[in-house]
């Protein structure tokens, strides 16, 4: 886990500093990495980096509140950058830093359309205000939510403590229910002299203004009756609580603006409060259908700044591919199973795949305790052994059962006419287009762009197996179908190689680097973990002050930023082709509001 | 026999043998509730994590369809059962409220996992309501995060159980008086709900710091930086 991923290659750092010598200063800070770059040269320094240097995948934008209420501290809110080439590589980290009254910074949207979404959650949460962003409204909250519920100053109603364990529970137990501390009985706190009577709601509004104007943008000619139509948060095709606003013309879309947060759960907020160990299981309910892979990325995070002392020993190391992989093909089987439900094959296929998840969850629930939330990893290793027999079931599933009904989806769905002619050149998205949006997985790799960062940045030990990075040229809707079904085959590959290698075998092993600790202590510093999830890159950007708890916590969920290309797919299609659209880029909500 | 054409309800009747294993006697309450609990349709609406393992319920595994509920409508007009699977936010609590209130009686509702029953492992964060009885009247409490497909089937025979103790003559959906809808919240500088208007007032024009309270709720984005 020391191989330092984020840490840019020396080349790149001369050149860039060397480039711009004013704006561009190499980080000082015990345990970061990276450049701070003045605010004001910031489209400049990014420019250069995607036109020159080749940095042209901006994998990761957010902010962190550094806040303090000791008199005379350093105040300021930093909006941290991660680009990566897309041929491969490690991160180039930059920050730009701003003051915590009126932050303004300049928006990389134009530069990096990928950046959209994620600097209007970083406008929402912290209140940057993104100079020269197309369309800067509040992403997660509502429109007239009051203040940036992310700094570190602004405390919820159930506020109680600062960090996790609260006293009154731990260890004296005293529990009080924390409602009946609210004058509301209820999770809710409104500004002074605020009068509900009367009051009018603004989100709404807004939103409609956006559409108007990307439509006028559309079509200038002829001025023909244009509808909005909402589809959803209660809608049975958008794969839980989420909102499409689509402006058509006829059947055409002209406009497209996805409205989210309606899980928003505030995973990062609550992140911060807890211990790090605590963290874990929140991880499981970022992309419930892949809970493992999402404790992958938090260990890998956390092991890479508490460094060798969190080493996992090798059982463990193949354990946390085996359950990486399975979910992945877990995960894709739901994907492909539902992708045909908004096809319109309307349960039929879902039945059959998810009658094999059944068994891989069967899998699960025996070494972890729990179908969907596994809880598994942990900092230096994973909670427990394989118990007995499931060695065995895992060998079955992965050699026999799997591969066969792989092939039997196959076999029924890919040459049926009517899937092929509802999703071939359906959603193209170019190459070009896949990098520039900072898109993800499969998205990203059936456009034609073989970038998969089991091999472009390899993490654990995925450089022991031989697999392909399975790639795509159309960046279709079928192609994201095809894509799922040739990763499935390729995750079948390294479970058999890293199933045969197993340290231990079926007799067990060591699964654990010394004690699994109740609590751990992490150096200061910050740190990135990122995995190859089964939607795309899923990385968590920590920073630690030392403490038990973690001082920033932000996930960059792939769901989330893989959506901003949801507009590009659809405009100039037709509505029906909407639902297939978005069930081709598989989401999950939980990983889309966090 | 005096009487020229008998019926089975005439006294003294004799049933003929050929019909003795076929005629049962018992309350319309019993009949009545024997077809409700056999036909709810519960409303296909899915929040968070749980609704995953709902669909896994709904599926051949486990198979909801035994227990007559198969029929998951997508419409609120056509179901009985609003099963709330995962955290309910206050950006959603308004749609859940306007479809509670679309649902033609009789209703149930059933808080499928620990976020719906009570906020969950999220109950502290700034978007999350602490379970959905704080707006909508729930009917089953099914714990779990997220609860088993067995723990679900459970819940839902629950209801059964429910439906079965209802009787004809005192439910509420056949009594003189209207039902009154639930009131929607709002979504303003925090979830409002109007039912709290009085109190929201009180407390918001208490302190001290604002003596005339400002007509305008502040646009609040801007007011809080």
């Amino acid at each position: 886990m020391t191989e330092a991923t984020t840490t840019a290659a020396p080349v790149e750092k001369h050149e860039l500093e060397t480039r711009f010598p004013d704006a561009v200063k190499a980080e000082a800070r015990p345990g970061y990495t990276g450049f701070l770059v003045e605010t004001s040269k910031l489209t400049e320094v990014a420019t250069a980096l995607r036109d020159e240097m080749g940095y042209d995948y901006l994998s990761s934008v957010t902010a962190v509140d550094y806040y303090s209420d000791a008199p005379n501290a350093e105040n300021f809110i930093e909006v941290v950058y991660h680009f990566y080439k897309s041929t491969g590589g490690g991160a180039l980290e930059i920050k730009v830093q701003t003051p915590r009254e009126n932050s303004t910074v300049p928006s990389l949207t134009p530069l990096y359309p990928g950046a959209d979404f994620q600097e209007r959650e970083a406008y929402d949460l912290y209140g940057v205000n993104f100079e020269g962003h197309p369309d800067q409204r509040r992403i997660l909250m509502w429109e007239g939510f009051a203040g940036y519920p992310m700094r570190k100053d602004w405390k919820e109603a159930y506020f109680e403590e600062e960090v996790k364990p609260f006293k009154n529970r731990w260890p004296e137990g005293q529990v009080y229910r924390i409602e009946d501390r609210n004058p509301f009985n209820k999770n809710n706190k409104y500004p002074q002299g605020f009068d509900p009577v009367g009051f009018k709601e603004t989100d709404d509004p807004k939103l409609y203004e956006v559409l108007e104007r990307a439509a006028r943008e559309y079509s200038e000619d002829i001025d023909t009756e244009q509808v909005v139509v909402n589809l959803g948060p209660q809608h049975p095709s958008t794969h839980g609580v989420f909102r499409m606003a689509v402006r058509l013309d006829g059947e055409t879309i002209v406009a497209l603006k996805p409205v989210m947060g309606y899980l928003h759960r505030n995973h990062e907020k609550i992140g911060e409060r807890n211990t790090w160990t605590m963290n874990m299981p929140f991880t499981d309910r970022l992309d419930y259908l892949s809970s493992m892979s999402n404790n992958f990325g938090y260990a890998l995070a956390v092991e890479k700044l508490m460094g060798d002392k969190a080493a996992p020993p090798e059982r463990a190391e193949y354990l946390r591919v085996i359950m990486a992989e399975l979910t992945r093909i877990s995960n894709h089987l739901w994907a492909v199973g539902f992708l045909l439900n908004d096809l319109g094959a309307f349960f039929t296929p879902s039945l059959y795949a998810i009658q094999e998840r059944e068994l891989i969850l069967d899998i699960f629930e025996a070494t972890t305790g729990s179908r969907m939330m596994c809880n598994y990893f942990r900092f230096g290793g994973v909670a427990r052994d394989l118990p007995e027999g499931i060695y065995g079931k895992i060998k079955d599933l992965v050699f026999e059962r799997l591969p066969r009904k792989i092939d039997e989806l196959d076999i029924y769905l890919s040459e049926n006419e009517l899937v092929r002619s509802r999703s071939e050149g359906v959603g193209v998205i170019t190459p070009e287009e896949a990098i520039a949006f900072s898109t993800a997985g499969p998205v990203l790799r059936a456009s034609g762009v073989p970038y998969d960062i089991r091999r472009a940045d390899p993490y654990s030990i995925y450089d022991r197996f031989k697999f392909e990075v399975t790639v795509r040229q159309h960046g279709d809707v079928y192609d994201r179908y095809m894509i799922r079904l040739d990763e499935m085959r390729q995750s079948l590959d390294i479970l058999k190689q890293a199933i045969t290698d197993l340290p231990g075998g079926a007799a067990g092993g060591e699964v654990m680097n010394g004690k699994n600790p109740y609590q751990v202590r992490v150096p200061a510093g910050e740190s990135y973990g990122r995995v190859e999830g089964p939607k795309g890159e899923l990385g968590y950007y920590i920073v630690s002050n030392g403490k038990g708890n973690p001082a920033r916590y932000h996930v960059r969920a792939p769901s989330f930023i893989n959506l901003t290309v949801l507009e590009k797919m659809c405009v100039g299609q037709k509505v029906a082709d909407v639902v297939v659209n978005l069930g081709s880029i598989d989401i999950v909500l939980g990983e889309v509001d966090r | 026999m005096t009487d020229t054409n008998p019926t089975v309800n005439s006294a003294g009747y004799e049933v003929p043998p050929e019909l003795r294993q076929n005629v049962a006697v018992t309350t319309l309450d019993k009949i009545w509730n024997m077809g409700r609990r056999y036909s709810v349709w519960p409303m296909m609406f899915g929040l968070a994590c749980c609704a995953i393992e709902m669909i896994c319920t709904a599926a051949s595994r486990y198979d909801l369809a035994r227990f007559g509920m198969e029929v998951m409508r997508p419409s609120p007009r056509q179901s009985d059962l609003m099963i709330v699977s995962g955290t309910v936010t206050k950006k959603m609590i308004p749609q859940i409220v306007r479809l509670y209130n679309q649902m033609p009686e009789p209703k149930y509702v059933l808080a499928m996992g620990a976020c719906a029953s009570g906020g969950g492992p999220f109950k502290e964060g700034y978007n999350v309501v602490s379970g959905v009885d704080q707006y909508v009247p729930v009917d089953v409490y099914v714990p779990g995060c997220p609860p088993t497909p067995q723990a679900l089937l459970h819940g839902l025979m629950k209801l059964q159980e429910k439906i079965d103790s209802e009787s004809i003559t005192t439910v509420r959906w056949y009594g003189k008086d209207d039902i009154p809808a639930i009131p929607v919240p709002l979504l303003g500088p925090d979830l409002i709900d109007p039912r709290d208007n009085e109190l929201i007032k009180q407390e918001t024009s208490k302190k001290p710091a604002a003596p005339a309270a400002p007509a305008a709720p502040a646009p609040a984005a801007e007011a809080a930086s």
